[in-house]
């Protein structure tokens, strides 16, 4: 019988439906615990569902690869979700109109201060050239924020790993720092959040309201443009600096 | 919502064949949503709604936008020995320039809608 057991184990662990199952179960327990805590920015839910399944992998001495064959089919959904956001934005059309200008300065002032401060308080730290690199990407979803980092000489799934850190990173703080600065407006707070946390901001944010969703959105899919853009040529003349 | 996932998925698609055939650095979705948005203003001028069931469908996928970072996210665990190694830098660079990205948006946007609205008021 415990052969049985173990026979079944080999067999289960190597198929993508367990670990496309722990998956979404990882995350509905994250989601519970994050509800029962009042949706307290804190109890982010990526973050429970990430630290629950490294201690699962842990535990069962699963290599990254194995997991994410069975996981790849909810990372895939990253695209239309990304494509999905049209919606939301369409929805805030009349205040966009109105808004152009000033949100454009506001996206290049916050998209340059993410990418510089973290290229540079990385390097005067002692970074090294690749995790720097990879660092620099760190404000724009994943799939755009991997692109980059392999185009300009990073790690691409170290890259992830950092847009996630952000993502849950101004997840956690972005109210409390609103509060601070007395940011009330609810689309210049959202557009600042999908600015420096992208889609992870983004879901924070729709939990505060439909318009700071929607600005989150927006400023998340401006700066990917953005940074997709420049990054690759920005860094081309800071590499002699970081050597 | 199998409709509206084609509607995604073709969108998606287009963008993505765009992003290779004029090699733009842009990624494949993020062009999609921009296209989804275009056609979105042309048909409608910002008055007429979103098909129901494109909205429904959206709405789904982005409340639990969340869920779909946890497999990149996992991706860690690759890394830790890296992280190990330089945690200062990593954590410092990723600290200063989240808030910092998120304070200079924030203070620009509303400095300038500040402006704005006042000029309106006068």
């Amino acid at each position: 019988m415990p052969e049985r057991i173990t026979q079944t184990w080999v067999y289960l662990s190597a198929t993508p439906l367990f670990w496309l199952t722990m998956t979404l179960v990882a995350y509905q327990i994250a989601h519970w615990i994050y509800r029962r805590c009042g949706a307290h920015p804190i109890a982010n839910p990526v973050l429970i569902a990430v630290v629950l399944l490294l201690v699962l992998l842990t535990l069962t001495g699963t290599p990254y690869d194995t997991y994410f064959s069975g996981a790849q089919f909810v990372h895939f959904l990253l695209g239309p979700a990304t494509v999905a956001l049209a919606i939301p934005l369409y929805g805030q059309f009349q205040r966009l109109v109105g808004l152009a200008g000033p949100l454009l300065i506001a996206l290049v002032g916050g998209s340059l201060t993410a990418m510089l401060s973290a290229v540079f308080v990385g390097h005067w730290l002692g970074g090294s050239l690749p995790t720097l690199l990879s660092l620099a990407p760190k404000s724009v979803t994943t799939p755009i924020a991997m692109g980059i980092a392999e185009r300009i000489g990073g790690h691409p799934s170290l890259a992830a790993v950092m847009v996630i850190a952000t993502g849950i990173l101004g997840a956690i703080t972005a109210q409390t720092l609103f509060r601070w600065l007395k940011i009330k407006d609810d689309a210049v707070g959202g557009f600042a959040l999908g600015v420096a946390a992208h889609g992870i901001g983004t879901a924070r944010a729709f939990q505060v309201s439909e318009t700071m969703g929607a600005f989150a959105a927006l400023g998340m899919g401006l700066n990917g443009l953005l940074t997709a853009v420049s990054l690759p040529s920005l860094m081309q003349w800071l590499k002699p600096l970081l050597q | 919502m199998i409709a509206a996932l084609t509607w995604l998925l073709l969108y998606q698609l287009t963008g993505e064949i765009l992003a290779h055939v004029l090699a733009l650095p842009v990624p494949g979705p993020v062009i999609g949503m921009a296209l989804l948005f275009l056609t979105l203003v042309i048909r409608g001028h910002g008055e007429r709604p979103i098909p129901k069931a494109l909205q429904q469908t959206a709405s789904t996928l982005l409340q639990h936008l969340s869920l779909l970072f946890v497999p990149a996210g996992t991706g860690v665990m690759l890394y830790l020995q890296l992280i190990v190694d330089e945690w200062l830098p990593i954590s410092i660079a990723l600290i200063v320039s989240t808030l910092g990205a998120m304070t200079v948006t924030a203070l620009i946007l509303r400095a300038m809608t500040r402006q704005k609205s006042g000029a309106h008021h006068a």
